[in-house]
């Protein structure tokens, strides 16, 4: 990718309209090469039309989300797993 | 758990740190308060209803509902001319967070910390400064601050007062003041040996400022045999404004 990236830390105040735990501090699992590693340290892309979090690893897409009016539309196919802090 | 939402903000304080950055300090009614590194949602609403959000970086520690950022204008931005240039005391904007739960440093880690910033890079790292400061937290702390020239220094006086138990290193990339044994030039691993800590410290590092800065540094940390796991980013991007 040439194209200039933020990481996934960008991704914070987005998710946070969703979820009520932090998912950039969760640990994800890439579908395509495996890779585990913070949600924050995903390459992201955006904001427009949607943001699309790629692996650093292997560039290929972890995530996308895109805000619209009234709907949040997140896309995670490229995700296999999520594993996050939650307090008990 | 709580919602995420948006809060009126008022300002109630703008300070020049350099010729193109101010620290806005905001009254936010309600704040939850927050770690050292988190950052907010800043969003401005037109006449016409038309918005623009930014995510800024939060500079100092928790502090009642007060919220202080430090922004650099970025010609033809949409949201930092307003808030540096035209916004005045008491106007108001929405600020939501705070957000972001990986790039934090805890009053409470034991572990030797080194900052790397790089221009504006540094304000996530002055809230952690500042939060050891406010806390009388004894971990070592060095801070590897990568600047163009001296003039685009932010906190330069609150740096240059004696912090005992923090280090400072300036690196120059265009112009270095008179005196300095180091030209001018982009972070290489010499400094990140000299202004930083052994991997064998097993230091937590936080690497914030532009992609290629951080890419860069984080790369040479890597290379001085620091475990990724160690490493923590962020990077402001070019799509701010």
């Amino acid at each position: 990718m040439t194209a200039e990236h933020l990481d996934g830390n960008a991704l914070a105040g987005p998710l946070g309209e969703i979820f009520a735990v932090d998912v950039t501090s969760a640990t994800g699992r890439c579908a395509s090469c495996g890779l585990t590693g913070p949600v924050a340290s995903l390459r992201v892309y955006g904001p427009d039309p949607g943001l699309v979090a790629r692996c650093p690893g292997c560039e290929e897409v972890v995530l996308r989300l895109v805000r619209a009016p009234g709907t949040a539309w997140l896309d995670l196919r490229g995700t296999v797993s999520l594993r996050m802090n939650v307090p008990d | 758990m709580r919602r995420l939402v948006w809060r009126p903000a008022e300002l109630v304080e703008s300070v020049a740190e350099t010729a193109v950055a101010r620290t806005l300090r905001f009254r936010v009614p309600g704040w939850p308060g927050h770690l050292a590194g988190q950052h907010v949602d800043v969003r401005l609403t037109a006449d016409d209803g038309y918005t623009a959000q930014r995510s800024y970086s939060i500079a100092a520690p928790a502090d009642g509902d007060l919220v202080e950022l430090t922004v650099e204008t970025v010609p033809d931005g949409e949201v930092s001319p307003y808030l540096n240039e035209v916004m005045q005391v008491g106007d108001q904007v929405e600020i939501r967070g705070p957000v972001g739960g990986w790039f934090v440093w805890r009053t409470e880690s034991k572990a030797p910390v080194l900052l790397v910033g790089g221009g504006s890079g540094i304000v996530p790292l002055m809230a952690m400064i500042r939060a050891r400061r406010l806390a009388g937290s004894r971990v070592p702390f060095r801070l590897i601050y990568s600047l163009r020239d001296p003039e685009r220094r932010y906190y330069a006086e609150e740096l240059r007062r004696p912090d005992p138990g923090l280090d400072l290193t300036y690196l120059y990339t265009r112009s270095a003041p008179d005196g300095l044994s180091r030209p001018a030039g982009r972070i290489m691993l010499d400094d990140l040996a000299e202004g930083g800590w052994p991997a064998s410290f097993e230091p937590d590092c936080y690497v914030c400022g532009p992609t290629a800065f951080v890419e860069s540094a984080a790369d040479l940390l890597l290379a001085l045999g620091h475990a990724p796991e160690r490493i923590r980013t962020e990077r402001f991007g070019p799509t701010g404004g």
